[in-house]
C-alpha cells in the first residue's frame, strides 16, 4: 500500500497503532491463558494452539483470494485475537475440529465475508462460538474438573494429544458441570439454590478460577486485572465494562433481595461463565461496539441485561454469547441514533439560540 | 488512570501532542541579519489580495507601503528595509502547491532608511475608528496563522456588544514558541496592544490566556499587569486545540458560539497576542507591520531558535542562520505540525502569518501504514467539536458528501485531532478536505447551472414577449384593415346612396389610403 504524502496534516502522531492494539490485547490476556492451560493441562494447550495457528491461516487463504496485501494484515494480529478469544472460551478438552471449524467461521463467515478488518456487524469469535454451541451442543458443554498440569492423575503430553484428537474418549470421571450449569439442574429438578450451590460454589474458588469453566473464562481475578491493564493502557474504555458489569450486579442484588432460592446474588454473576472476560476483552473489540460515549453505555449496559436474562430464565446457562450477538446487531442502530452533541447545536443539530450573551452557558455533557 | 476520574474539560475532546516546546522555548528571540533579497508576496492575508503601487526599479524606504489594501477585506504590505524593487513578478507561494503568487522582490540597501512618520497622538485618546485606520493602514493581520485583517475585528465594537476581550497566548501547537518569548521579552509592548485593543472595542474585560504549560510567560504577564489595567492573565490546561478561537471561548468563558454565527455575535472577539503587539507597534509607535518572530525548530534543524524575521526573507536563509539541516527534513512545514503546511522547498518566503518553520524527521512524523477503520471511535472522543470523524471518513470515501455534511462536515475546523489519534493513520483531515473542495466545486457548478437557467429564461421571455408583440400588431393591423374596409364599404354604401340621390359619385381618397 503506497500512499502519496498526505498535504494536510497533521504532521506527527500519537504512538499506537492496530497491531499495537492487538499486541496489548494478547499481553492482557496472556496470565488468563497460561493460568487456563495450567488447569487444564496438554490437551487445553493443543486446543488452543490448533485454534490460534487456524485462524491465522484461514486469514492469510482470505486475505490472497481478496487480493490483499497478506503481510500487514496478518502483522496487525486480529487474527490471532480472534483465534485466542475463541479458544478461550471453547471447553479445555474440545477435540481438534472444534477449535479448526470455530475458526474458520470466525474468520471467513465472521470476519472476511462482511469484508474483513473493520468490517464485520458481529464479533467474530463469539459468532463461531454460538455456531459451534448450536450445531455441536455435546462436544460444547463437555466441562472438566481441573487437573492441573503435572499434577497428579493429569493427562501427559501423549495423554493430551490423543484427546485432542479424539482417539480417546474424554473419561466420565473428570467431566464436570459450570456452576451456572449446576444451578439450572437444579432449578430443574426444583431444588433451590440453597441446596445446590454448597458442593459446587466457593466464591474465593470461583473468583480464583479453580472450577469447571471454559478454557480461559475461569479466572475471573486474572481477567480483571488484565482488563485493568488495557483501561490503564488506553487500549479499552471504561465504559462498557462498568455499564456491563454494573448491569450485571444491580439486576442480580435486586432480583436476589426478591427471592434468594431462586436467583443468585452478583457474587456468582460476577466471577462465573464468561462475565469478566466478556465485559473486557469480548464487547470492547471496537469494530462491533458504538463508537460514543454514551452508546457505549447503552450497548454495554444492554449486554449485561441480556446475560442476566438469558442465564437466569434461557436454556443456555453459558449463553453470554446469545447477548453479544444480539447487541452487536443493535450497535449500527445505537450509532445512528447516539450522535455525540455538536459544538455550537443542540442535541437536535440545530444552531444554539442566541439568548446567552449576559450569563454563561450551562454546560451539558454529552 | 481512569478518564472518568479526571477533571471535567473545558471543552470537550481534544488531544495531548507531545508539546517538543524545551529545545526553543528558552532561547531569546534573536535578529536575522538583513537578507540580500525580500520577497512580498501581495496576498499574504485571507481576502482580496493588495495592490502593487511601485514597480521594477523604484527604491523604497523602510516601511514605506509597496501595495495597498484592495477592497473591504484585504491589507496593504510594505516594505520591510529599504532598497531597490528589482521586479514585481510571479514566485513560488508559501503553499503546499508552491505555485507562483504576484510577489514584490526588494534588494535591500543596508541603509535601514525609514520612510517619515506622523507623530503618534496618544492612542487611548483616539476614536476607534482612527485605531482600526491605523491598523488597517499598517497592514496588520491575525499573527496567529489566521491572518484575516485585524482592523475589520476591531471595528466590530461599533455593531455588537463586546463585554470580553480575549487575547489567545494558547499557542497549543507543538514545537512553537514565538508567542511565548513575544509574552516574556516584549510584555509590556503586549500589555499595551491589549489596552488599545480593548479601547477600540470598548470590552468591560479583558484576558491573556496562557496555557499552563508556559509558567514564566503567565507570572511576566502577571508581574506587568496592573489592578487599574482590569486586564486579566489566566492559565488554561494545556490542551490542543485551545488556540481554536471556538475552544477558547468556551474554555474561558463558557460560551459556545452558535453554529453560523462569530464570537461577536455572543460578545467575545479573540486576538493573538502577535497581533496584540503589532497592533501596538501600529498605534503607538507608527510602525506597519514589516517583520514578526518566528520559531525555526524540528529535529531536522541544527541549531532551533527564536528569530525576529522581516517579511519576505526565504525559508533557506533562516535555516542556513540556524546552522542548517542536520539530515534532509520529512517534511518541512510553515506552522505547527498539527495544521502547519507542508512547503515544497526552502525558497518560499516567511509571510505575515508564518509562525514556525518546522523541519520534521520521518521518527517525529511517525507515519504508519494507513489500515482500515476498525471504529475504535477515538476519533469521536477526541473531535472538539463533537463530530463523529469516522463516519464522515466512510460516507466522504463513498462519494456521499451529503452524508458526509449531515454528519457535521462543514462544523469541522480541521484541527487535525481525529487523525492524529488514529491508530489506523487514516489521514481523516485530508479527507474533509478534499469533501470540502467538491462540495465547494459543487456549488460552483450549482451556481453556473443557475445562472445559464436564468438567462435561457430570460432569452425565452424576451422571445416569448417578441413573438406576443409581433402578433399583437399583426392582429392590430387586421384589426385597423378590416375597421378600414368596413368604412371603405359603409363610404361606398353612403356614395350609392348618394348616387342614387345625385347620379354622379365622387372618388374619395380615403378609402384608398385604409388601403395601404
Amino acid at each position: 500500500m503506497t500512499q502519496t504524502t498526505p498535504v494536510s496534516g497533521p504532521h506527527t502522531h500519537a504512538p499506537g497503532s492496530v497491531a499495537w492494539n492487538m499486541g496489548w490485547v494478547t499481553l492482557a490476556l496472556l496470565p488468563a491463558t497460561a493460568f487456563g492451560v495450567y488447569l487444564f493441562g496438554w490437551p487445553a494447550l493443543n486446543l488452543l494452539l490448533i485454534t490460534i495457528l487456524a485462524a491465522v491461516l484461514f486469514e492469510a487463504l482470505c486475505l490472497r483470494i481478496a487480493g490483499r496485501p497478506v503481510s500487514p494484515f496478518l502483522m496487525d494480529g486480529s487474527a490471532i485475537v480472534t483465534g485466542l478469544l475463541l479458544a478461550l472460551t471453547l471447553p479445555p478438552w474440545a477435540p481438534w475440529w472444534i477449535g479448526v471449524l470455530g475458526a474458520a467461521f470466525a474468520i471467513i463467515v465472521g470476519k472476511h465475508v462482511f469484508g474483513g478488518l473493520g468490517q464485520n456487524l458481529f464479533n467474530p469469535a463469539m459468532l463461531a462460538r454460538v455456531a459451534l454451541l448450536v450445531s455441536f451442543p455435546l462436544e460444547m458443554t463437555t466441562w472438566i474438573t481441573p487437573s492441573p498440569l503435572f499434577s497428579e492423575g493429569a493427562p501427559g503430553f501423549l495423554d493430551g494429544l490423543a484427546i485432542t484428537f479424539g482417539l480417546v474418549a474424554i473419561p466420565d470421571a473428570v467431566t464436570g458441570a459450570t456452576v451456572l450449569g449446576e444451578t439450572q439442574t437444579g432449578f430443574s429438578r426444583d431444588l433451590g439454590l440453597s441446596e445446590t450451590l454448597p458442593g459446587v460454589y466457593a466464591p474465593l474458588q470461583q473468583a480464583l478460577g479453580f472450577v469447571p469453566s471454559s478454557l480461559g473464562e475461569g479466572s475471573a481475578l486474572l481477567l480483571l486485572a488484565g482488563g485493568l491493564l488495557l483501561m490503564a493502557k488506553r487500549i479499552i474504555t471504561w465504559d462498557i465494562p462498568v455499564a456491563m458489569l454494573g448491569t450485571l450486579v444491580i439486576l442480580s442484588t435486586v432480583f436476589m433481595l426478591i427471592d434468594p432460592e431462586r436467583y443468585a446474588g452478583p457474587g456468582l454473576h460476577l466471577f462465573s461463565g464468561a462475565a469478566m472476560l466478556v465485559a473486557f476483552f469480548i464487547i470492547t473489540d471496537p469494530v462491533t461496539s458504538p463508537s460514543t460515549v454514551a452508546g457505549r453505555l447503552l450497548f454495554g449496559a444492554g449486554c449485561g441485561l441480556l446475560i442476566y436474562i438469558i442465564r437466569t430464565w434461557g436454556g443456555y446457562p453459558e449463553g453470554a454469547a446469545f447477548a453479544v450477538i444480539l447487541m452487536n446487531a443493535l450497535t449500527p442502530l445505537i450509532d445512528h441514533y447516539l450522535r455525540p452533541r455538536a459544538y455550537g447545536r443542540t442535541r437536535r443539530g440545530k444552531p444554539l439560540p442566541m439568548k446567552n450573551t449576559k450569563a454563561p452557558a450551562q454546560e451539558k455533557r454529552p | 488512570m481512569f478518564s472518568f476520574m479526571r477533571k471535567r474539560p473545558a471543552f470537550q475532546g481534544g488531544v495531548h501532542p507531545d508539546d517538543r516546546k524545551q529545545a526553543t522555548s528558552g532561547l531569546p528571540i534573536e535578529p536575522l541579519p538583513l537578507p540580500a533579497r525580500l520577497y512580498l508576496p501581495v496576498q499574504q492575508h485571507i481576502g482580496a489580495a493588495a495592490r502593487p503601487v511601485v514597480k521594477a526599479g523604484d527604491t523604497v524606504l523602510k516601511g514605506q507601503m509597496i501595495a495597498q489594501g484592495d477592497g473591504a477585506v484585504s491589507a496593504a504590505v510594505h516594505a520591510p528595509t529599504s532598497g531597490r524593487i528589482l521586479a514585481v513578478a510571479p514566485h513560488p507561494a508559501p503553499h503546499p502547491s508552491g505555485l507562483p503568487v504576484e510577489t514584490i522582490v526588494i534588494e535591500p540597501d543596508g541603509e535601514e532608511c525609514w520612510v517619515d512618520q506622523p507623530d503618534p497622538e496618544h492612542a487611548l485618546n483616539l476614536a476607534p475608528e482612527v485605531i482600526a485606520r491605523r491598523v488597517a493602514e499598517a497592514g496588520v493581520v491575525g499573527m496567529g496563522g489566521a491572518t484575516f485583517p485585524a482592523a475589520i475585528k476591531l471595528n466590530l465594537g461599533s455593531r455588537h456588544h463586546i463585554d470580553t476581550l480575549i487575547i489567545n497566548g494558547s499557542e497549543c501547537e507543538p514545537y512553537l514558541t514565538c508567542d511565548d518569548r513575544l509574552m516574556r521579552e516584549r510584555t509590556d509592548e503586549v500589555i499595551d496592544g491589549i489596552r488599545i485593543i480593548r479601547h477600540a472595542l470598548g470590552a468591560r474585560r479583558a484576558l491573556v490566556v496562557v496555557e499552563d504549560n508556559k509558567p514564566e510567560a503567565l507570572s511576566a504577564l502577571q508581574a506587568r499587569l496592573y489592578e487599574m489595567d482590569t486586564i486579566e492573565a489566566m492559565a488554561v490546561p494545556t490542551r490542543y486545540p485551545m488556540g481554536s478561537e471556538k475552544h477558547m471561548i468556551k474554555a474561558v468563558t463558557g460560551r459556545e458560539i452558535p453554529a453560523g454565527k462569530l464570537g461577536a455575535d455572543i460578545g467575545v472577539i479573540v486576538h493573538n497576542v502577535g497581533t496584540a503587539y503589532a497592533v501596538h507597534r501600529a498605534v503607538r509607535m507608527g510602525r506597519p507591520l514589516i517583520s514578526r518572530i518566528v520559531t525555526v525548530g524540528g529535529g531536522a534543524v541544527r541549531r532551533p531558535a527564536n528569530l525576529e524575521v522581516l517579511l519576505g526573507t526565504r525559508v533557506e536563509d533562516l535555516l542556513a542562520h540556524c546552522g542548517g539541516t542536520r539530515q534532509p527534513p520529512a517534511r518541512l512545514l510553515m506552522g505547527g505540525p498539527m495544521m502547519g503546511q507542508v512547503m515544497p522547498h526552502a525558497q518560499v518566503p516567511v509571510i505575515k502569518g508564518s509562525n514556525g518553520i518546522i523541519a520534521l524527521t520521518a521518527e517525529e512524523i511517525n507515519i504508519g501504514q494507513t489500515m482500515p477503520c476498525i471504529r475504535c471511535g477515538r476519533c469521536v472522543a477526541a473531535c472538539p467539536c463533537g463530530l463523529m470523524p469516522l463516519e464522515m471518513a466512510a460516507r466522504i470515501r463513498n462519494e456521499d458528501m451529503d452524508g458526509a455534511v449531515d454528519y457535521g462536515l462543514m462544523d469541522c475546523v480541521a484541527c487535525g485531532s481525529c487523525s492524529y489519534v488514529c491508530p489506523s493513520h487514516i489521514p481523516l483531515v485530508q479527507f474533509f478536505h478534499h469533501a470540502k473542495g467538491v462540495l465547494g466545486a459543487r456549488r460552483e457548478q450549482q451556481r453556473r447551472q443557475e445562472e445559464i437557467k436564468r438567462l435561457a429564461q430570460q432569452r425565452r421571455e424576451r422571445q416569448e414577449a417578441e413573438a406576443r408583440a409581433k402578433a399583437e400588431a399583426a392582429e392590430r393591423r387586421k384589426a385597423e384593415r378590416e375597421a378600414a374596409k368596413r368604412k371603405a364599404e359603409e363610404a361606398k354604401a353612403a356614395r350609392a346612396a348618394k348616387a342614387a340621390a345625385v347620379q354622379e359619385p365622387p372618388k374619395t381618397p380615403a378609402a384608398d389610403q385604409a388601403e395601404t
